[in-house]
């Protein structure tokens, strides 16, 4: 590999990489708070997509407000989805929430092709970041090389959050224990929904950093990254913030280079993935910076 | 509170069966009234073509809406299924067309299903015709399986053809593992651009790449460093856009080249700018429709009733359909057999995209392509190619 495709491949991993982080950490958080995988995920991300979509096209709004008003839309979806399929079914088996997440995620594919047709759909341009930049003959749209630097800065201000503020105690507090934090005072409900608007914008976010260089959306788009950052999630140790965004940049390297290095192995790029999920699995099921728990008898 | 959900059930119940009643009644009213199915993907990744191919098809049946059989005139109704581009869903979709009693089947979009359902067709001795399936495997195996397009081994040496006579001496393929449209047409295009530059390495980088894949700059990365003359990478019009845009974006400047699927809008719309130049091939051209009347009504028809530009797989659909119909007016009779006999023996029948005449694999004998470029945002015929 020569220096040139080495680079190349080293930025188009980076930033691929950060976009899972960013979804991963959606995941993440909520398992950590209700030991739910939130199945719909990926397919909130996809809506994103579409809302960004409707954002510029229909409404001709400048770039700036996009970003906010599909942060906005999107986090509205995300808490709905909360209240309606997984509030009412807090008290039941974590196998029929799990059930209701799947319920969702078909739910908003088969509404996005019912409402947004099969066709796939232009991802609008949003301001400069589709503008291709050259850096010697490494050449990327400028979004690739802002994509890692967000992902950095949430992390950061995630990491604050859940360690030095209020909401960050009750939260961690809410993940250790539900009942007993309840009876400390806890609103778990507005905890919750605190977990789930942070999930939301970031898949937004993520959203419209995944899109902007990969200019189309159509309703299974979300399903191949949901399935991948699930991957990260787990690979970095579920329910660790961090540890998601190790995880999604593992991949996001792993997959680029694995094209790169091996060309006749492209078409299992993918497999790749999953192959590293088993091995993960199979020698530390906690994942990299997952805690060993002790099962409570 | 439950006495309420027990009465809604039972209001519910009722209904059905007082729905269930009316339709059994209507069905024995209508006695002159045949099923064809029309089984192709509305929803999944082939969604957007499919759904023009139906067009075409509903197109057809508003154009002929009975058919003479016997002496008597028979309504046909059109049963559509959505095989939601999944070889898996094929098989559901097309074993419900048969639950419902069709007597032959139009479609689909796309090979991959149309393989998966041909088994499916050929047990219940329900004749397929293909509009738009180009992959050889379809009717090879399959006698009850027809197609009214060209094949992809004509495709493939088609669009070698035309890379070679305009300079090109290299090639990199690009096509998506587990389709039989996009690797079939791919491994037609390498045997045959081989052969024209009579050199064995010419194909310079061949990769695959997965369903629904959306990042595909590494295989493009690769691809800049072998640096090709040109780049054929047969795929969905989900998928081309994206190859379109982030080969443009990595700087390659290759000319980029796909088959018939991506006569499509919806790709010059989401790949913009930067589709300009792109080559493909494909059955049908509007602007050649001036030589034969059935195309020129067609086009004029097609275009007041539903959208222009009139996508080549909708001319298909409407084909299939008239072939179809014309087999089953020949046959007199609705069984599987007749139909099928009668489709056999399809000899000249005049249609959008040529005439239409069955070989022994029930392929069209069809010879003329067209290729056709983007410029400034629109399909620009380049030349229509016939091989004999």
């Amino acid at each position: 590999m020569d220096q040139v495709t080495l680079f190349q491949n080293l930025v188009t991993g980076v930033s691929l990489g950060s976009a899972y982080a960013l979804i991963a950490i959606g995941y993440t958080m909520v398992y950590g708070i209700l030991r739910l995988i939130n199945f719909a995920h990926g397919d909130i991300f996809m809506m994103a997509g579409y809302f960004t979509i409707f954002a510029v096209s229909s409404f001709g709004m400048p770039w700036y407000i996009t970003i906010l008003f599909v942060t906005v839309v999107t986090v509205i979806l995300g808490v709905t989805i909360e209240k309606v399929a997984y509030r009412p079914l807090r008290e039941s088996p974590r196998m029929s929430i799990m059930i209701s997440a799947i319920g969702v995620s078909y739910l908003l594919v088969n509404s996005a092709t019912y409402l947004f047709t099969g066709l796939p759909r232009a991802f609008p341009q949003l301001g400069f970041l589709q503008k291709v930049y050259h850096i010697g003959d490494v050449s990327a749209p400028i979004v690739t090389f802002i994509t890692p630097v967000v992902t950095i800065v949430i992390l950061f201000v995630l990491l604050y959050l859940v360690n030095f503020t209020k909401i960050g105690m009750a939260m961690r507090a809410v993940s250790k224990d539900f009942e007993a934090a309840r009876l400390m005072g806890i609103e778990i409900n507005k905890i919750i929904s605190i977990t789930f608007v942070i999930g939301c914008s970031l898949a937004a976010i993520s959203a419209i950093l995944y899109f902007s260089p990969r200019p189309m959306v159509f309703p299974f788009s979300g399903f191949m990254p949901g399935l991948k950052c699930f991957v990260a999630a787990v690979l970095g140790g579920i329910g660790n913030i961090p540890g998601a965004v190790i995880g999604g940049f593992i991949i996001g390297l792993a997959e680029t280079f694995l094209v790169g290095i091996f060309p006749q192995l492209t078409g299992y790029s993918d497999a790749f993935t999953f192959v590293l999920l088993i091995v993960m699995l199979l020698f530390r099921p906690t994942g990299l910076l997952g805690e060993k728990i002790a099962e409570k008898v | 509170m439950k006495k309420i959900s027990l009465l809604l059930i039972l209001a519910l119940l009722l209904t059905t069966f007082l729905v269930g009643c009316g339709g059994g009644g209507e069905e024995g009213d209508a006695d002159n009234v045949i099923k064809i199915g029309v089984f192709e993907p509305l929803t999944g990744e082939n969604g957007g073509g499919g759904q023009q191919e139906v067009d075409g098809i509903m197109y057809a049946n508003s154009v002929k809406p009975t058919v003479m059989i016997d002496g008597v005139e028979y309504k046909v109704e059109l049963i559509v299924s959505d095989n939601q581009s999944d070889k898996t869903m094929a098989v559901t979709a097309a074993n419900y067309l048969i639950d419902q009693g069709v007597v032959a089947v139009i479609g689909s979009y796309g090979s991959g299903v149309s393989i998966a359902a041909g088994e499916v067709f050929a047990d219940a001795n329900v004749p397929a015709v293909g509009a738009s399936c180009t992959n050889p495997q379809v009717t090879s195996a399959n006698e009850w399986y027809f197609r009214v397009c060209f094949l992809d081994p004509f495709q493939g040496t088609v669009m070698a053809n035309y890379a070679v006579q305009n300079g090109a001496k290299t090639a990199a393929v690009i096509t998506q593992l587990g389709d039989d449209y996009s690797t079939g047409l791919g491994n037609f295009f390498m045997d045959a651009f081989k052969k024209l530059t009579g050199d064995d390495n010419s194909i310079v980088v061949n990769q695959t790449f997965q369903q629904n894949q959306a990042d595909f700059n590494a295989i493009l990365q690769n691809v800049r460093t072998a640096n090709p003359d040109v780049i054929f990478a047969p795929s969905s019009i989900t998928t081309a856009p994206l190859i379109i845009k982030q080969a443009r974006a990595l700087g390659i400047t290759a000319k980029i080249m796909g088959g018939d699927t991506w006569e499509n809008i919806t790709i010059v719309e989401n790949a913009g700018a930067d589709a300009e130049g792109i080559v493909l091939s494909t059955f049908f051209d509007a602007g050649l429709a001036d030589s034969s009347q059935i195309a020129k009504d067609f086009v004029e028809g097609f275009s007041a009733a539903y959208y222009t530009p009139v996508p080549a797989v909708s001319a298909l659909g409407y084909d299939a359909y008239m072939v179809l119909l014309d087999a089953i007016e020949r046959a007199g009779a609705t069984d599987g057999d007749s139909i099928k006999a009668a489709l056999n023996e399809t000899d000249d029948v005049e249609g959008v995209t040529g005439s239409v005449t069955f070989d022994a694999l029930g392929d069209a004998q069809k010879n003329m392509a067209v290729i056709k470029t983007v410029e400034n945002g629109e399909f620009v015929f380049l030349q229509a190619v016939t091989v004999e």
